[in-house]
């Protein structure tokens, strides 16, 4: 449209108008001059300026990320650190506990060897003791059952031999318990 | 009576320096309006940028942004984006400014509605191409760039002097003429419907001729071509600079 409705301007006005294509001097001066300053103030202060803005925000933006990488990367070491203590107090703790479960096992096998040793020589006293007790009641039986026997004969003879079957029957008694001794003793 | 706008609207008579190669008409002294705006606006713009930027600036960072990233990096990448940053930057913003005066009152014409101003960005978009071309391969950027690779020998007869025409010559000329009958069609689009609504308004209703009631439509489409030629403003200037930087990148690559 644009270009239909110009053709038929440009054909209307072909003798007496300019030619729209063909620059004038003016025209080119004054063109160049106003692009030649706007690229002097580009290149002098805008550019600078405008990348130093774009290099400080780039640079605001990774320093705040590599500050945020930091502090990450520190809790992420004292978390370790902590874990690393909190294993070590456990595996302490359960080396100790350990210990203490050893210790105790000794303790009661050791105090159980004692027990067992004071019973066995307890047991022992006691078994000397009453072997001691027997070989007196022994020695003092067979001297005691020698003077009885004595004390006995005595009496028998002491007494009338009248009774012969009263004597008969003292006898056999006596020889009786002793038999009964005898065997007891054996 | 109604004038139809002709071609003598974008010659109009000297203001300074009449007869001499500094000239200056209403054209010129509006060209000299924008970069006096422009200078302003980009040095007060850039005074004390901060890190977290006020309305202002975050503004005019915008579209110094839209073009670095956009245009230039987008197209050449970070490092030769850097080199060719100033010129194709200058390029948009003289080429925004001045094709938004078309729409602007008091100015209603387009500092690049005449071919001067078009001609000279053209030029420097084409000598910023070959010097990069030239800078990166030497001589070997005119053999790319005439004789491109993968073509039979044969048809190198054929395609040269069309890859010729487009790249050395064509180049230029489209970048000119597109900015310049953009600029000059749409003055001419606005003046016509401005003066023909003055015509049916002014002209012939006070008479009662009621065709001047057509008035109410040309009205409207004044107000909607205005609106059309804000876009084609912005529009122009992007594609001015979007072609130079592409054409850059097409000198700076390795096979063409």
């Amino acid at each position: 449209m644009h270009t239909a409705f110009l053709a038929s301007a440009v054909l209307a006005d072909e003798e007496s108008g300019p030619n729209p294509v063909l620059p004038e001097t003016p025209d080119l001066f004054w063109g160049a001059v106003a692009f030649v300053i706007i690229l002097v103030v580009f290149i002098w202060k805008v550019l600078p300026r405008f990348n130093a803005v774009l290099d400080a925000r780039s640079e605001a933006i990774e320093g705040g990320i590599k500050r945020a990488e930091a502090a990450q990367a520190e809790a992420a070491a004292a978390k370790d650190e902590y874990q690393k203590q909190l294993a070590e107090a456990r595996a302490e703790a359960a080396r100790i506990r350990e210990q203490a479960r050893l210790d105790a096992t000794a303790i009661a096998t050791e105090v159980k060897e004692q027990a067992a040793a004071d019973a066995a020589r307890i047991t022992a006293n006691a078994q000397t003791q009453i072997e001691a007790e027997r070989q007196a009641a022994l020695v003092s039986l067979r001297s005691e059952v020698g003077s009885l026997a004595i004390d006995l004969a005595s009496g028998v003879i002491g007494e009338t031999l009248s009774d012969d079957t009263k004597a008969q029957a003292v006898v056999d008694r006596f020889l009786a318990e002793l038999e009964a001794e005898e065997k007891a003793s054996r | 009576m109604f004038h139809a706008p002709s071609l003598d609207e974008f010659y109009p008579g000297a203001l300074l320096f009449e007869g001499t190669p500094f000239e200056l008409n209403r054209i010129m002294a509006i060209r000299l309006i924008v970069v006096a705006v422009l200078v302003i606006v980009l040095l007060l713009g850039t005074r004390r940028m901060s890190i977290v930027p006020r309305r202002p600036q975050a503004a005019l960072e915008f579209a110094l942004g839209f073009v670095r990233n956009n245009i230039v990096i987008e197209t050449l990448g970070e490092k030769d984006g850097r080199r060719f940053m100033a010129p194709l930057m200058t390029i948009f913003f003289v080429a925004l400014g001045m094709n938004i005066t078309g729409i602007v009152t008091p100015f209603n014409i387009a500092g690049t509605s005449l071919i001067g101003l078009p001609l000279v960005m053209a030029v420097v978009s084409y000598v910023l191409f070959i010097y990069a071309g030239i800078r990166k391969h030497g001589a070997r950027f005119f053999k790319n760039s005439l004789f491109p690779a993968g073509v039979p020998a044969g048809l190198y007869i054929i395609v040269t002097p069309i890859e010729f025409i487009s790249t050395f010559i064509l180049r230029p000329v489209t970048l000119t003429l597109r900015l310049l009958m953009n600029m000059v069609a749409g003055h001419l689009l606005l003046v016509l419907c401005w003066s023909a609504s003055w015509f049916f308004l002014f002209g012939l209703l006070p008479h009662g001729d009621f065709i001047g009631l057509l008035g109410a439509g040309t009205v409207a489409f004044g107000f909607a071509f205005t609106l059309f030629e804000i876009l084609v403003a912005a529009l122009q200037a992007y594609v001015f600079a979007f072609l130079a930087a592409v054409y850059i990148q097409l000198a700076l690559a390795d096979e063409h």
